[in-house]
């Protein structure tokens, strides 16, 4: 088969073929990262002393989908109608609907737990545009 | 022959499509809408396949039995020669933007005469034939077996275009309609479907060196006619030369302007213009069509035609080629005269020898457009013009398809104008430049049998004359092409009566001042030249 | 009757997803084998149309001009309408790919009943067109987060931008808003104006609703039904790295429809007219230069044909000519 005008067809060939398999070329030599999440903090070993388990204020599966939009929904509970109480859903107990006092109560180990999903997924929320990150290394101490 | 319906009947347009699918909808043969079938003689003079007697409208068309082999395989052979055709099958998305640019579509109504469906007429066929999906898929990809009626379907549309490529200015991906036709007709031909209104002028070309089959001294005879009218109007009488060797200048005008007027008129113009000049040039009666009706019948059919204009100047001995006001002549010339029969090197790069000018934008095909010429010869002001002879008239400019959009000569000609005239208006500027609308019957579509086609196709041009006719009482349609010169005077008679057809330079000669003439009364028409009755009155 | 067909037709398409994942438990098949099918089929055949297009020549030189030739000095040239070299030919093509030039000039013809046509301005098939392509587009690119370790800098800049009107949680796109709404919009207009559903095929319809289908199930995904994303993720990056695995937590079936109708868009697309997003490259009426009469070009089939030559002419008329004066070359 003769082609006709082949270097600028090979050429955009190159390109295509190049824009087409990137992600095949692209991650060759790079770490893979994979989330490898902590939930061994001080505070969730207290918890499962006293309790016999570890829980969060929804199951893991819920909290794994939607944790984004129940923290979305405690601001606005919060800043809104001054309701700071949460129950839930699965277990019946109540919660402080907090980020700082709350949430990272427990997981106050930012790095190992919130930004291991948000780095692989190149997530950025803005939580913390407001919220004044955990000083993870001096709360360990405490 | 059908009688003409009034403008009144023909400008009410139904637009709503038939109710069934167009797969659906066979082809209906509407008398006034198709040419005459081409005769056995045409044919057969220059050697097309299956000449005989045959009519459009019969049932039978005497075709060879194994026709839908040589379609498929005609096919077949034009993907792979083609691009245009092979890229243009496959990537059409049917968005309808060309829908409503065709003044075929506009002037009928018919939704097979919006380009996209023109196409899908051959594209169907393509898929069924030539696509896996096509094959599998059947009528749901799209695809349709090819028929008789399928073929007369061809016929009926292929002969309703005019190959202006006004749809490929608006396509997205620049899909031409005029290739498609172009090759839709190539088929077509190779059954010997034909129209004789082509097949005519093709053979006379092939045979005698022009459409209209003037032999040599009928030439000369019409040009001496010519000559007579000039002496009467400027008291000048010139004495052109013809098939002279050593010339420095061929000059190549389609064959219209050597018959009939309005055409003469233009002719009579250039006649005019070089003598002034006192170019060296020739005419030739072997090379003596500018115009090329075989572009319309096949690719080899117009190269072969076409040899003639670089044989004669190589034979000749000019040093370059100076062309006459044409439309689709100077698509073939500067789209594909030198790729057939180039290279033309024993031709040098055209220069005008009255200003020095050197015509780099011809400087492989040896050949310029008379209105290129005569822009650089006002723009040196080598011309004397007396643009107030031409005072009676409110002239509009005209762009023909094929120059516009083939080309891109669109400033030229406006510039010879407005020098040569003071009342110049504009159409609107969606039916100008690239934009402009087609005659209505270029492609070997001016034939007599098919006026309701040719009247509704030429409805948005004249529609947009009878704007500027309306409103600013414009009475000339001026143009550079030979076959709106034939095909717009009816054109006009019948929409927008009032106004009248001429050449570039005709209005150039009616302007121009020539040295030793005597005090011009008349214009190249005989019509007295404004101011003359009140000063006749006066004495 | 052909929309309703290809509506049903990729409904068909999300039950087999469907039934394939949540009653039939082949993950494996919808999460692997079809994908790495769809992305090779794709690729393949993309090459062998762009191929097969590239074994036909131009055998003349025939841009559409849609502005002034380069003549004299003295008039201004159209470059980028009309262009006389590669720049030009450039400079016209990425106005043609990335802003739709073309179309742009879109009117509408209208016949009043006076008779007097009207050409009025129609931009809604450009913006329509442009905001569709230019989505997709945007899309394709967000969606590299999902096929990249360590997300380069300039797809967490489009998405940045994409969702920076910070509406709700997930933060919403821009694009899938603008996405489907300019489907909807070309969807309609086939359907609604009288020519354009007479002219229409299935291959029309279908793809509009197998886009629309992937937009949709995208979006549900995102803000809906949602799903372990990250889950997602590693199943991807095991595509992209060659070593495929379905994550241990399961994923929605949403997901496996939303993948299924986009790997059908991948392996359906070089058997339809979506090739045009290669072919717009290669269109001879807007890739080639408008050089024909500066520079011989070459038709490699040029082949010799039958002339009339001058000779015969003369034969044919030497009697004639001598009479009329005209000179010969044979007496």
């Amino acid at each position: 088969m003769k082609l006709y005008d082949g270097g600028k067809i090979l050429i955009g060939l190159m390109v295509f073929v190049g824009i087409a398999t990137f992600p095949f070329y692209y991650n060759i030599g790079k770490v893979d990262t994979k989330p490898e999440l902590k939930t061994d903090t001080p505070a969730i070993q207290a918890w499962e002393k006293q309790y016999g388990k570890k829980e969060c204020v929804e199951s893991k599966e819920y909290m794994r989908s939607e944790h984004m939009q129940l923290l979305n929904n405690w601001r606005d509970s919060v800043v809104r109608d001054m309701n700071r109480q949460y129950v839930s859903m699965t277990s019946g107990k109540k919660f402080n609907m907090s980020l700082q006092n709350g949430c990272l109560n427990c997981h106050s180990n930012k790095k190992q737990f919130c930004d291991q999903c948000h780095n692989y997924m190149a997530v950025k929320p803005y939580c913390f545009d407001c919220h004044i990150q955990p000083m993870e290394k001096e709360e360990n101490k405490s | 022959m059908a009688k003409l319906p009034k403008p009144e009947e023909l400008s009410k347009i139904d637009y709503t499509p038939p109710k069934t699918s167009w797969m659906d909808t066979p082809v209906v043969f509407k008398e006034g809408m198709f040419c005459h079938g081409s005769k056995p003689k045409s044919l057969e003079l220059v050697g097309f396949p299956n000449p005989r007697d045959w009519r459009p409208a019969d049932a039978d068309w005497k075709l060879p039995e194994n026709w839908k082999q040589i379609l498929l395989e005609g096919i077949a052979e034009r993907l792979e020669k083609y691009r245009s055709f092979r890229l243009f099958m496959d990537i059409c998305v049917r968005c309808g933007a060309c829908a409503d640019k065709c003044h075929f579509f506009i002037g009928t109504g018919d939704p097979k005469n919006m380009p996209v469906l023109r196409a899908e007429l051959i594209r169907s066929v393509y898929r069924k034939e030539f696509t896996l999906a096509g094959k599998i898929f059947g009528k749901m990809a799209g695809a349709r077996e090819l028929t008789i009626d399928v073929l007369k379907e061809w016929w009926y549309y292929f002969f309703q275009c005019t190959e202006c490529r006004r749809c490929s200015v608006f396509c997205p991906y620049g899909i031409d309609q005029a290739e498609i036709t172009i090759i839709g007709r190539e088929l077509l031909n190779l059954l010997g479907l034909n129209i004789e209104w082509i097949a005519g002028p093709v053979s006379n070309c092939y045979m005698k060196g022009n459409h209209l089959g003037l032999e040599p001294h009928t030439i000369v005879g019409n040009l001496e006619y010519m000559l007579d009218d000039i002496e009467t109007v400027t008291g000048k009488r010139i004495k052109p030369t013809f098939n002279r060797k050593g010339a420095e200048i061929l000059f190549v005008t389609p064959s219209g302007d050597l018959f009939a007027d309005p055409g003469t008129y233009t002719c009579m113009g250039y006649l005019m213009l070089f003598e002034e000049l006192g170019l060296d040039y020739t005419w030739s009666t072997y090379a003596s069509e500018g115009g090329n009706f075989g572009f319309f019948t096949s690719n080899e059919m117009a190269k072969r035609l076409n040899s003639k204009i670089y044989a004669e100047a190589k034979r000749l001995g000019v040093k370059w080629i100076l062309g006459g006001e044409c439309g689709h002549m100077w698509r073939v010339l500067s789209q594909y005269m030198d790729t057939w029969n180039g290279p033309a090197d024993f031709l040098e790069v055209p220069k005008s020898p009255i200003t020095g000018t050197v015509f780099e934008n011809a400087k492989s095909m040896k050949m310029v457009h008379v209105a290129e010429f005569t822009a650089d010869l006002i723009k040196n002001n080598k011309l004397k013009l007396d643009p107030k002879r031409n005072d009676h008239l409110k002239v509009t400019w005209h762009d023909s398809c094929n120059v516009a959009r083939g080309m891109g000569m669109l400033e030229e000609p406006r510039y010879v104008l407005k020098n040569v005239v003071n009342n110049f208006v504009e159409m609107p500027e969606d039916t100008i430049r690239e934009k402009t609308f087609c005659c209505g019957s270029g492609t070997g579509l001016n034939a007599s049998e098919d006026m309701d086609l040719r009247m509704k196709g030429g409805f948005p041009r004249a529609n947009a004359v009878k704007f500027v006719h309306e409103h600013y009482g414009v009475n000339m349609l001026a143009n550079v092409c030979a076959i709106d010169r034939a095909t717009l005077p009816p054109l006009m008679d019948y929409w927008v009566p009032g106004v009248k057809v001429a050449g570039l330079h005709e209005l150039v000669a009616n302007a121009l001042v020539m040295t030793g003439e005597k005090e011009r009364t008349t214009d190249l028409r005989g019509e007295p030249l404004p101011g003359i009755e009140q000063k006749e009155e006066k004495a | 009757m052909k929309a309703i067909i290809s509506f049903i037709a990729v409904l068909i398409l999300a039950a087999i997803a469907y039934v394939g994942v949540d009653v039939l438990n082949m993950q494996y098949m919808f999460g692997v084998v079809i994908p790495y099918l769809a992305v090779a089929i794709f690729v393949i055949f993309m090459i062998v149309r762009i191929l097969r297009w590239g074994s036909s020549p131009n055998p003349f030189r025939i841009p559409t001009t849609c502005g002034q030739q380069k003549s004299f000095p003295w008039i201004k040239h159209s470059r980028l309408e009309n262009p006389s070299g590669v720049l030009g030919v450039m400079g016209r093509m990425a106005l043609e790919v990335l802003f739709f030039r073309s179309l742009f000039r879109n009117l509408k013809t209208q016949l009043r009943d006076d008779s007097q046509l009207t050409y009025g301005e129609a931009k809604w098939l450009w913006a329509a067109g442009l905001a569709f392509h230019w989505s997709f587009l945007i899309i394709l690119v967000r969606h590299l987060r999902f096929f990249t370790q360590q997300v380069p800098a300039a797809v967490q800049l489009v998405e940045m931008l994409d969702s920076f009107l910070q509406i709700g949680i997930p933060l919403l796109y821009m694009t899938d808003v603008v996405l489907l709404g300019a489907v909807t919009y070309l969807f309609l207009r086939r359907i609604a104006i009288p020519q354009m559903r007479y002219l229409s095929l299935m291959n029309d319809y279908f793809p509009l609703f197998l886009i629309f289908g992937i937009g949709l199930s995208g979006v549900l995904m995102r803000y809906f039904i949602k799903t372990d994303i990250v889950s997602v993720k590693m199943l991807t990056m095991s595509l992209v790295g060659f070593s495929p695995s379905i994550p241990q937590n399961p994923l929605g079936v949403i997901f496996y429809i939303h993948l299924f109708l986009i790997c059908t868009l991948f392996a359906y697309f070089p058997f339809s007219k979506l090739v045009h997003m290669a072919g717009v490259f290669m269109s001879p009426t807007r890739v080639l230069a408008n050089t024909s009469r500066v520079k011989r070009h070459i038709n490699p089939w040029n082949y010799p044909v039958h002339v009339h030559t001058y000779a015969e002419y003369e034969d044919d008329f030497r009697d004639k000519m001598k009479n009329a004066g005209l000179p010969v070359e044979k007496e």
